[in-house]
């Protein structure tokens, strides 16, 4: 695999890049066209800042707006190496932490170049009008996130990825009201065009008409999001899809690490067999709440019911120098670990507690030191403790009481990991192009930056780095070429062939007519993937996964039943393609995940692990990305791409 | 927190699309736990239909967190139904008991029209925003993110503007079907950053004048927008951009 990284000193290949990369000039930009798919961060940002530089861009959502991708939804904040805080960061720094946070299995150069542009990107987010908190000095405010040393984290309250995509939102508007960007919304990518071997267009559907589209363009940029709904129950949006890529993956480009999954250790946990989704509590959280179980198997009594001597706070047992604040893989597993064995609480049993008690006590004692107040009674430094939490975390408790109808500032909040990103995605090389000329992907739905972990904050970082950042200058390394090509005719034999094949296959799902519908069948697909490659993989279970999974594809496609008529809307009609799609790429899921016969952040190989069940890595036999080529109906060829290692050393990671 | 189990009737208005006239049908749905969302007891309903051999309902949903803004139903007469400051999708069915009857509407309003059963089109939010509700600055252009102070009061007043989602319950609420709860939100945020002071009139006039071009309606003062607003955007806004539209055409025509 080459991944074109630019020769020299890891610091310099980024600008040395820039500095020789080939250019097109105003008037040919005009000439060229480009497709975005998908609004999200890295789809906004790349679509508003490439209508900037005047090319004609045309972009794509499901959603009836821009504005609602599931970026939108990011909770907790966006990384940068401002040192603002004088607390000792630096590029570097957030180099150095990424790629050990990704545990050794991202590439260093891509991963360099996203702390290099990190702080463009909040100065960009400042001059949008994004309202990021600040101090009472008027300048921007910073916290701390899991797996780092410093506070580098800005932040608008619990709504960091509502307010940076809303300014990315504006910055597209802006360009479509300029005429250099035009919206498609509710569209939904289908298929892409190779023309030669060579993206040229896509297939995309009108989700309110059904019809049909041809769309042409010199370069196609997908920029679709995770696949974490691959497990039916994720913190995905419930039309988050991997649609567009796998169509991508079919036509030949390769697929990046699919089995690299990151499971949140704090969601809202599962409430019965009606659960459609579910909900992230922010790893801020773990800041100041404490986890823990009963020590008695079955303890039916309520958390604030069961004395001190009676709870296991298992991370502080387990990992005392890190205790509550390990990275996600750790505490997700520990979690699973103590529910398997029967300490789990609720009246599923699939749940831990988190608990602020301690933290209301202690920040109540505080407040009442700073005020000097004396004769507080226990009960008056609790309600003075509550409010300061409020404070700190009330939306979220907000929000969870909503969901639960229990109160988190009177007994403990009930988690249970869930599944939230994938680090996997499409292979990129470090100009972002895929295995097929003029495809490229951006954000999540790329391999490239985080390895087989990613650290919190650093997705939303991730995303308007691609599109702001990188993609305006890669782009128009390709670009340079193409323009003499004119514009792309849709009416050339390609585009005709492909947009058939995208009809007879929606064809083929509404005649059908069997008697389960696509949720039940997205559903058993979900289990399969929780159980067998979720949290703790081992090699039986991915064997069996990949006979389950291909017997439920088959029945899919002779017993699923779609309602409604092609030529209208039909969210089910579009739900069955994805679920078809979904099957397919957990096939490979599988099978990425048996070959990866190591434990690595949060891939866990049961077969892998230390003597104290923690994940054990093998660089000698898999420092390397799986990059997989489909040859065919259940049919991949490996490829791989080696990692080496010039700065950041590969080491156990230890949190004891 | 107490569990249980209820059947409930539900009227709900079907539509084929937006040249067709729509109706309410009724449909019943038991055994459904008070844990579930409203739109899970929504997705036992459309399971339910598809098996019947019916055509499930179309609804508009993604995030089901409160936050992206696309879920949007009239409930019992309620733009996200009973509870305050609330979406669709985070309203919970312990809001209802055994044996209730629920009528569900989609937003009525002309500027947005429906689509089909309970989806409308937005997209002229999105027009409005296009005119003006956005800093005209290009990528690459920016000074060091500390470069201005920005006072943290407005700052702060700025985020709870910025953090209208969008969804059109002022709108799907308001008897004049006014959106200027949405427009005032982004006019606001803008106006009290220093960043936006440079297009601040200009921004006034254009989106207020878009926003009556796409045909909704006038404020006539019930605050109906803000009791219904999910994220609680606070009809004040709309005050400021009144202040912002009045200043703002002084100073063309001066």
């Amino acid at each position: 695999m080459n991944s074109n990284i630019p020769h020299g000193e890891m610091s310099q290949k980024w600008e040395d890049y820039k500095g020789h990369v080939k250019l097109v000039n105003p008037a040919n930009k005009r000439k060229l066209e480009v497709i975005v798919v998908g609004t999200g961060l890295a789809g906004a940002s790349a679509a508003a800042a490439l209508g900037e530089l005047g090319y004609k861009v045309k972009a794509f959502c499901f959603q009836d707006s821009a504005r609602r991708a599931h970026s939108i939804a990011a909770q907790g904040g966006i990384n940068a190496a401002k040192n603002y805080q004088n607390d000792g960061d630096s590029v570097f720094r957030l180099f150095y932490d990424t790629v050990k946070g990704g545990d050794y299995r991202a590439r260093e150069a891509n991963v360099h170049r996203l702390a290099e542009v990190s702080n463009a990107i909040i100065d960009q987010c400042v001059a949008q009008g994004v309202p990021f908190a600040r101090e009472y000095g008027g300048l921007l405010s910073n916290r701390s996130f899991g797996g780092t040393q410093v506070q580098r984290t800005f932040y608008a309250a619990g709504q960091t990825g509502q307010q940076l995509l809303l300014g990315a939102y504006s910055a597209i508007e802006r360009q479509v009201a300029l005429g250099n960007v035009t919206m498609f919304r509710r569209h939904e990518m289908l298929d892409v065009v190779l023309i030669d071997g060579v993206a040229k267009g896509i297939i995309a559907k009108d989700l309110i008409t059904g019809q049909l589209e041809r769309h042409g363009a010199h370069a196609v940029l997908l920029c679709t999001g995770g696949y974490g709904n691959v497990f039916y129950l994720s913190t995905n949006a419930m039309g988050s899809n991997v649609t567009a890529a796998w169509k991508a993956h079919k036509k030949g480009a390769f697929f990046g690490n699919p089995c690299f999954t990151q499971i949140h250790p704090t969601c809202i946990p599962v409430s019965g067999d009606h659960q459609s989704k579910l909900t992230l509590m922010s790893e801020s959280l773990r800041n100041d709440g404490r986890i823990w179980v009963p020590k008695k198997q079955g303890d039916n009594r309520k958390g604030s019911e069961i004395p001190e001597e009676e709870r296991d706070y298992y991370l502080e047992r387990r990992y005392p120098a890190f205790g509550n604040l390990v990275p996600r893989d750790v505490a997700s597993r520990a979690a699973k670990e103590r529910c398997d064995a029967g300490f789990g609480v609720g009246t599923t049993k699939m749940a831990v507690f988190l608990d602020f008690a301690d933290a209301i006590k202690r920040y109540g004692k505080i407040e009442v030191g700073k005020k000097a107040l004396t004769n507080v009674s226990e009960a008056e430094i609790i309600v003075i403790g509550k409010e300061v939490v409020k404070e700190k975390y009330g939306n979220l408790f907000e929000m969870y009481e909503k969901i639960t109808g229990e109160n988190p500032y009177e007994m403990p909040m009930r988690i249970y990991p869930a599944v939230h990103y994938t680090m996997g995605g499409l292979w990129v090389d470090y100009e972002l192009q895929t295995t097929v000329k003029g495809l490229y992907a951006l954000g999540e739905a790329n391999f490239s930056d985080h390895g087989a972990n990613r650290l919190g904050a650093s997705a939303l970082m991730q995303g308007l780095a691609d599109g702001y950042f990188v993609i305006p200058y890669t782009l128009g390394n390709y670009l340079a070429d193409e323009i003499r090509s004119g514009a792309v005719d849709t009416n050339q034999q390609a585009f005709v062939d492909a947009e058939k094949i995208v009809a007879d296959r929606l064809n083929k799902l509404m005649n059908i007519k069997g008697t389960q519908t696509v949720e039940s069948f997205h559903k058993r697909l979900g289990k399969i993937m929780w159980d067998k490659c979720g949290m703790a993989r081992n090699e039986k279970g991915l064997q069996e996964a990949i006979v389950e999974i291909q017997a439920l594809k088959k029945e899919f496609w002779s017993n699923v039943r779609v309602p409604g008529e092609i030529n209208e809307m039909n969210p089910e009609l579009d739900k069955a393609g994805r679920v078809a799609d979904f099957m397919e790429l957990g096939e490979l899921m599988c099978k990425d995940a048996l070959n990866r016969n190591e434990s690595c952040g949060g891939h866990f190989r049961e077969e892998s692990q230390t003597d104290e069940g923690e994940a054990k890595r093998d660089d000698d036999n898999f420092a390397y990305v799986a990059a997989w080529e489909n040859k065919g109906e259940s049919d991949w060829q490996l490829h791989k791409e080696d990692l080496s290692f010039e700065i950041v050393k590969p080491t156990q990671r230890s949190y004891k | 927190m107490e569990h249980y189990h209820m059947n409930l009737t539900l009227k709900i208005w079907r539509q084929k699309n937006n040249k067709s006239k729509g109706s309410f049908e009724t449909y019943q749905v038991k055994d459904i736990s008070s844990e579930m969302s409203f739109l899970e007891m929504f997705d036992v309903l459309n399971e339910q239909l598809i098996v019947d051999g019916k055509e499930p309902i179309a609804f508009d949903h993604d995030c089901r967190e409160g936050i992206c803004g696309m879920c949007s139903m009239h409930i019992n007469g309620e733009a996200h139904g009973p509870w305050a400051q609330n979406t669709t999708c985070q309203l919970h069915m312990r809001a209802f008991k055994d044996g209730e009857t629920i009528v569900v509407e989609p937003w009525r309003s002309g500027a947005f029209p429906v689509l089909k059963d309970l989806v409308v089109d937005r997209t002229a939010f999105d027009r409005v925003i296009e005119t003006g509700g956005f800093i005209s600055v290009n990528t690459g252009n920016a000074v060091d993110a500390n470069a201005i102070p920005i006072d943290k009061k407005n700052a702060d007043e700025a985020f709870n503007a910025a953090s209208c989602i969008g969804c059109g319950a002022c709108v799907a609420t308001c008897v004049n079907g006014s959106a200027m709860l949405f427009v005032s939100a982004k006019l606001s945020q803008l106006a009290l950053l220093p960043q936006g002071a440079p297009e601040r009139e200009s921004r006034a006039l254009n989106m207020v004048a878009q926003m009556d071009k796409e045909g909704f309606g006038n404020c006539t003062n019930t605050y109906a927008c803000e009791a219904q607003c999910p994220k609680g955007i606070s009809v004040a806004n709309i005050a400021r951009m009144n202040r912002e539209y009045l200043s703002a055409g002084l100073g063309t025509e001066a």
